[in-house]
């Protein structure tokens, strides 16, 4: 009895493996002109490097600051749970502020302490809660997440603890009438449009279908970017998260004959779905946001991720030798997304502590008239707590890795 | 109070003009990719189908943990192939390496699948059978069967996927009705249909089919007659697990990134509503059931004009389906089906 299953069993495979020699032998073309996939790839060459303004503010100083020894600065997000490595990348950035900071001004030791969300918006009240009743803790860069920074806006604004996001984007964030809320680069009304400019201009692209997924950050972003492609938008599709066959999906796209793809959601679907584009002879450009720009990106979309780019509002640190250096140094990695951020954001507490604003109110004021230069960008906020003048970077895929290819947008 | 609550109510949604429309001439367009699709994703959840329906029929027993059968086979595959060096990029080898690679990766597969399958049995259901615990607790055991091997899947190898493995380069074979067949498709297809053929002429003709068939249709009786009870129910499950295994190879040719610790769980779901459909405890029915799931979510979300319609549509329809036949299409008995 058993023996005849084993025989079945080894028959069907067999049977696979006869069918896969026959088909494979099949000359067969390597993409077909009819279907989809129009204007053969874009070169636009990576950035090697980029301008920092010349008068930034950096965290030495003058050196000549003094200040109490219980002067402390946090970081609240996460240090652990699924997301945790952009909390690193974003910590590593502050460490790096600060000991340049303290170093430099010997009568002047900030503390720094850090909080651990897991990036999660019901375990971040906590922690928050937790950092606001510390009197000493005067400034806080963070959370990270827009989730987890809705969830505990409120707490900061009780507190008069002045915190500043260096990644959180949902624009909804600073329709809260928050006075402690401040975010250090563009939001997603920004990058919209920003990707949209770039996928018709840099790009050249034609025909864009827009994909979007079913979280907040998928839904807004996608109708800012779709709003931004006006006629060159030639279809939409809606996916769920968690989904992994997009097959009627890329069916549409490439008889729609679309030369970019613009999906707007995290990379957990987004590697698949280019790469069954990618699988059905899809030969033209494939375009996400932030959520997208990952290295898991390109693990799990495999060979396919060559077609990527990618729009994000964080500035590529990497870039600035002298962060880059120093970063290395610290942490023994290099700079990750939104570390640049972490940094900037550290320095502008920094330099208020410098100044002479040593209580939360008075550094809270600091930053509202903030108006200088960091070594990523401009910070200036205006009311409600958003930056004037975001930059929109793009980026690419090449040889596996993401490198960065300039501002975009502009 | 009613009009106050609806007026609390948010705007139908942000676009509201898209609520529900039918776009006809989109379906007729994508037609035949979206059927050629649906076949092939519909043959997978055939595959994992028939280890629902096996154990239903033999034990009554809705085995909620056979989606995690079927992932560890899909693990089986990841490390086989990993140790053989496949990787995101298509592999640069000969037609023959190949095939004797994947054919490797299938039996490593079949065994991680049917050994699941069997630890499963010997150690979550066996034990209940002896005490004659209520049907209620063996449903509760199989849930949390699932949930630990998908926890301890996730402790051991963390939250994201695990990175893309490419068996080939799949490539458009031949074209019809202005639609290209891929070779990958095909092999799919054919070579679930086969295994479903196998199986059912299995459990029809042989002697074990034979004792599967009573067992399902008396086991006291069955036992009576010299049927070793124990014996069928473990080899049903091993049959599950093996057609599974099979599943998980096809499914990572598909989807190259789809093996990680929940990967199993909303397949195992759409497996379970096809056996349903077809008819639980019905092998022609599992496979009809799941070729037709298939189908009907790829048509649906064309027509309606996007993927987010998919599960409504197929389910939709099966709940449609069982008012009309609660038995399912084929109806559900494994013992009296000519099967």
């Amino acid at each position: 009895m058993y023996r005849k299953k084993v025989m079945t069993t080894l028959a069907a495979a067999a049977t696979l493996g006869m069918l896969m020699a026959g088909c494979a032998n099949q000359a067969a073309p390597e993409s077909s002109g009819s279907a989809g996939g129009g204007s053969s790839k874009v070169n636009i060459p990576a950035l090697t490097s980029i301008e920092t303004p010349k008068d930034a503010v950096l965290p030495a100083g003058d050196g000549k600051a003094t200040c109490p020894s219980t002067t402390t600065l946090a970081y609240i997000g996460a240090e652990t749970g699924a997301n945790a490595q952009l909390g690193i990348n974003i910590f590593n950035g502050i460490q790096l502020a600060i000991n340049q900071h303290n170093k430099s001004n010997a009568n002047c030791q900030v503390q720094f302490k850090k909080f651990d969300t897991e990036g999660d918006p019901n375990k971040a009240t906590g922690p928050v809660t937790q950092a606001t009743k510390e009197a000493n803790i005067i400034g806080v860069v963070g959370l990270p997440f827009s989730g987890e920074s809705k969830a505990t806006g409120n707490i900061f604004e009780q507190q008069k603890l002045v915190h500043i996001t260096p990644a959180a984007t949902n624009p909804t964030l600073t329709d809260n009438g928050w006075t402690t809320f401040f975010r250090g680069l563009g939001n997603d009304a920004v990058q919209g449009p920003a990707a949209a400019k770039f996928i018709t201009g840099k790009l050249g692209a034609k025909k864009v279908y827009l994909v979007q997924d079913d979280s907040d950050y998928g839904i807004g972003l996608g109708k800012t970017t779709s709003d931004g492609l006006g006629a060159a938008l030639i279809g939409t599709d809606k996916v769920t998260t968690g989904q992994k066959d997009f097959s009627a999906t890329i069916s549409k796209i490439m008889n729609a004959k679309a030369d970019a793809v613009f999906y707007s959601g995290y990379y957990a679907e987004g590697a698949p779905f280019d790469q069954q584009l990618v699988a059905k002879g899809y030969t033209g450009t494939f375009i996400g946001p932030d959520g997208l720009k990952d290295d898991q990106f390109i693990k799990q979309a495999g060979d396919a991720s060559a077609n990527a780019f990618f729009t994000c509002p964080c500035i590529p640190g990497e870039l600035i030798p002298t962060f880059e250096s120093a970063y290395k140094a610290l942490n023994n990695a290099e700079p990750g997304t939104y570390s640049i951020e972490g940094y900037d954001a550290a320095t502008v507490l920094l330099a208020g502590i410098d100044a002479g604003n040593q209580d939360r109110s008075k550094l809270l004021t600091w930053v509202k008239g903030y108006d200088k230069d960091g070594l990523s960008k401009h910070y200036k906020w205006n009311d409600k707590g958003e930056l004037q003048a975001p930059t929109v970077y793009g980026y690419k895929v090449e040889n596996g890795k993401i490198v960065p290819i300039g501002a975009i947008g502009e | 109070m009613i009009p106050t609550l609806l007026t609390l109510l948010p705007a139908a949604s942000a676009d509201d003009s898209s609520w529900i429309t039918f776009d006809i001439p989109s379906l007729m367009q994508n037609f035949w990719s979206a059927t050629f699709d649906g076949l092939t994703f519909g043959s997978i959840y055939a595959l994992v189908a028939l280890g629902y329906t096996l154990v239903y029929g033999v034990l009554n027993l809705i085995n909620f943990a056979h989606s995690e059968v079927f992932i560890m086979g899909c693990y089986g595959v990841f490390f086989t192939l990993s140790f053989l060096g496949f990787g995101p990029s298509a592999p640069n080898l000969s037609v023959g390496s190949i095939i004797v690679n994947l054919l490797l990766a299938l039996v490593v597969a079949i065994c991680a699948s049917a050994l699941t399958a069997f630890l499963l049995e010997r150690l979550a259901y066996k034990p209940l059978r002896k005490r004659n615990a209520p049907r209620l607790v063996f449903l509760i055991t199989a849930i949390g069967a699932s949930f630990t091997i998908q926890y301890t899947i996730f402790l051991v190898r963390g939250p994201n996927p695990e990175p893309a493995l490419t068996m080939f380069k799949s490539r458009p074979i031949f074209e019809v009705f202005g639609t290209f067949i891929y070779d990958q498709q095909l092999i799919i297809v054919i070579a679930a249909v086969i295994m479903m053929v196998i199986t059912e002429r299995f459990i029809s003709k042989s002697r074990t089919g034979r004792g599967i068939r009573a067992v399902a249709q008396d086991p006291d009786t069955a036992t009576l007659m010299g049927v070793n009870k124990e014996k069928i129910i473990i080899t049903t499950f091993v049959i599950g697990g093996i057609l599974a295994g099979a599943a998980a190879l096809f499914y990572v040719m598909k989807i190259p990134s789809g093996v990680q610790y929940n990967g199993g769980f909303i397949l195992g779901i759409k497996a379970f509503a096809a056996a349903v459909l077809g008819g639980i405890g019905n092998v022609r029915g599992a496979l009809l059931g799941g070729l037709l799931l298939g189908l009907i979510g790829n048509y649906g979300q064309i027509l309606l004009g996007n993927s987010q319609w998919t599960d409504v549509v197929a389910f939709v329809v099966l709940v449609l389906v069982l008012l009309l036949r609660p038995e399912g299409i084929l109806g559900t008995s494994l013992g009296r089906s000519k099967a």
